[in-house]
């Protein structure tokens, strides 16, 4: 469905991605695992057009999106949630829900999916008329989940969803993402959290300074060696 | 008695200017809201507005109503060009380097303004509807007094409107915040930048058509100084905050007319108000009277 061919990512002299190779099927959960800095987020970003890509190709069902621009990769169906939430703090929440639908025009489907999401978020629908920036950390985190399920996205892009949250509300998290695939959609899953999102992931990628050092299906790759010692904490 | 209409009076005139610094104010506050930049050449796109209707009302067979409307509407699509012109080829560069740009945009246009419109000052064709005096208790006053706040009334309550209740009104808050998120959401930002622009020199032109009904001698360099002056609201308001740049205007319109009213003596320093106004709204609350802390993001 979404093919990435030899990415590469320059910032000025630095290289964030030196070759990265993925294929993500309908249906699947695919996670991108790795420390810090090894170029997570940027695969992400160089995926979605927010950052210059020096090399490489993305197809989506074929269609070169190399070179689209955000807003048409947005339009054509691949949501991103990105890092820290980045909620629209001054809108209310329901506002940020109709911000996320900008691309769509048929207000009969938008204000179902408003629904929808107050559906799956109960506590977004008690709010909806607070400024975001009032929400607590896991209700912003729902919120910016919610905003780009508005895209009503073919492929589901989140980048780091657990990231400075509550044991708590991380569960809650992958508990909704556990809701999403069963509703079908696509997910690219960028985690920090290596355990949880290979227990999820149908298919993982481990990436390491900018370059894919392991593949293979998520459970795999919780019994790898390699992958234990340096990204779960498994002593030998 | 006397004195109380006297200060009504002065009220009107005070509501009056501050309306119009309010309505320049505005494209000031707009542009900078969403690409942090002091737009320097707005001034100059307010006096392209007054120019343009003065032209449309002398030399062609149009009536000055469809004038006022046109003449705004094309001094919109000036802005628009402005920045595709001035602006949008530095974006990315440093924040200094735009701002030379709209310094010089705005020499620029001064200057073709002396060139093509002449340098000798022109009279305004104010229309009989809006020039005549009407006496009011003992009080004359004219009643484009009373037109100019009730027409940025008006286009307050449509801004409002549009900021608050319309899809590209919600799009242009979301992209003052953060551009990145705001293109995630499948924005045009170039689209809704135009917008802006065209908005800001709408409204400008329309207070440029308004401020030469009132005062009505035409300048190529008589955007200068309401410019200044309104960009100076707009910082005292919170610069970035449209309710903010409309507090800005009242507050100098009002206290314009009311030092040159009750401190005659001091009506040379009447331009020398807003510079004092600003420099204590800076020493004390630099952010203005509705701005937010700014806070830079990580």
């Amino acid at each position: 469905m979404l093919e990435v061919i030899d990415l590469h990512v320059n910032y000025g002299g630095i290289t964030a991605l030196r070759g990265i190779n993925l294929t993500i099927e309908e249906n699947q959960i695919v996670t991108l695992i790795g420390a810090n800095g090894a170029g997570k987020s940027s695969t992400l970003r160089a995926i979605m057009g927010l950052v210059a890509k020096s090399n490489g190709k993305v197809l989506y069902k074929g269609e070169d999106f190399t070179n689209l621009p955000t807003k048409d990769i947005v339009a054509r169906g691949i949501a991103m949630v990105p890092e820290g939430r980045r909620v629209f703090a001054d809108l209310t929440v329901e506002e940020n829900l109709i911000l996320g639908a900008y691309t769509r025009s048929d207000q009969k489907a938008i204000a179902n999916d408003i629904k929808s999401v107050y559906d799956t978020f109960p506590r977004l629908k008690e709010r909806s008329w607070q400024k975001a920036g009032t929400l607590s950390g896991g209700e912003q985190q729902m919120l910016a989940v919610g905003r780009a399920l508005m895209v009503n996205p073919k492929i589901l892009m989140m980048d780091e969803p657990s990231l400075g949250l509550a044991p708590l509300l991380v569960k809650d998290i992958f508990d909704i993402i556990n809701i999403l695939r069963e509703r079908g959609n696509t997910i690219l899953l960028v985690e920090q959290n290596a355990r949880k999102a290979l227990e999820i992931a149908d298919y993982a990628y481990v990436l390491e300074t900018g370059q894919l050092v392991l593949e293979g299906p998520g459970k795999t790759l919780l019994e790898d060696q390699r992958v234990q010692e340096a990204y779960l904490g498994v002593a030998r | 008695m006397g004195d109380v209409s006297i200060f009504l009076q002065h009220l009107t005139n005070g509501i009056s200017l501050g309306s119009l610094y309010a309505l320049i104010a505005i494209g000031y506050t707009m542009v900078y809201g969403i690409l942090r930049l002091i737009n320097f050449a707005h001034g100059d796109i307010f006096m392209l507005g007054v120019y343009l209707t003065f032209y449309g009302v002398i030399y062609t067979p149009l009536p000055w109503w469809l004038v006022f409307i046109l003449a705004p509407l094309l001094t919109g699509f000036i802005g628009i060009l402005l920045e595709k012109v001035a602006y949008k080829p530095l974006r990315g560069s440093a924040r200094i380097t735009i701002l030379i740009s709209a310094i010089g945009a705005s020499f620029l246009l001064q200057n073709l303004g002396i060139v093509i419109f002449g340098g000798r000052p022109r009279a305004f064709p104010v229309p009989q509807l809006l020039n005549h005096v009407i006496k009011l208790g003992g009080v004359s006053i004219n009643v484009v007094t009373f037109i100019i706040p009730a027409v940025s009334i008006l286009l307050l309550i449509g801004l409002t409107y549009f900021t608050t209740k319309t899809k590209t009104g919600l799009a242009m808050r979301a992209l003052s915040k953060d551009y990145e998120t705001a293109s995630l959401m499948g924005i045009d930002i170039n689209r809704i930048i135009s917008i802006t622009f065209f908005m800001g020199s709408f409204l400008a032109a329309i207070g440029g058509i308004l401020w030469g009904s009132r005062y009505p001698q035409l300048m190529p360099l008589m955007g200068a100084m309401p410019g200044l002056k309104s960009f100076i609201a707009a910082v005292v308001g919170g610069i970035g905050n449209i309710t903010g740049a409309v507090i800005g205007g009242f507050i100098l319109g009002l206290g314009e007319i009311m030092l040159v009213a009750f401190l005659p003596r001091l009506s040379g320093y009447r331009d020398a108000f807003a510079f004092v106004l600003l420099i204590i709204i800076l020493l004390v609350k630099p952010s203005g009277l509705m701005g937010n802390k700014v806070t830079e993001k990580v």
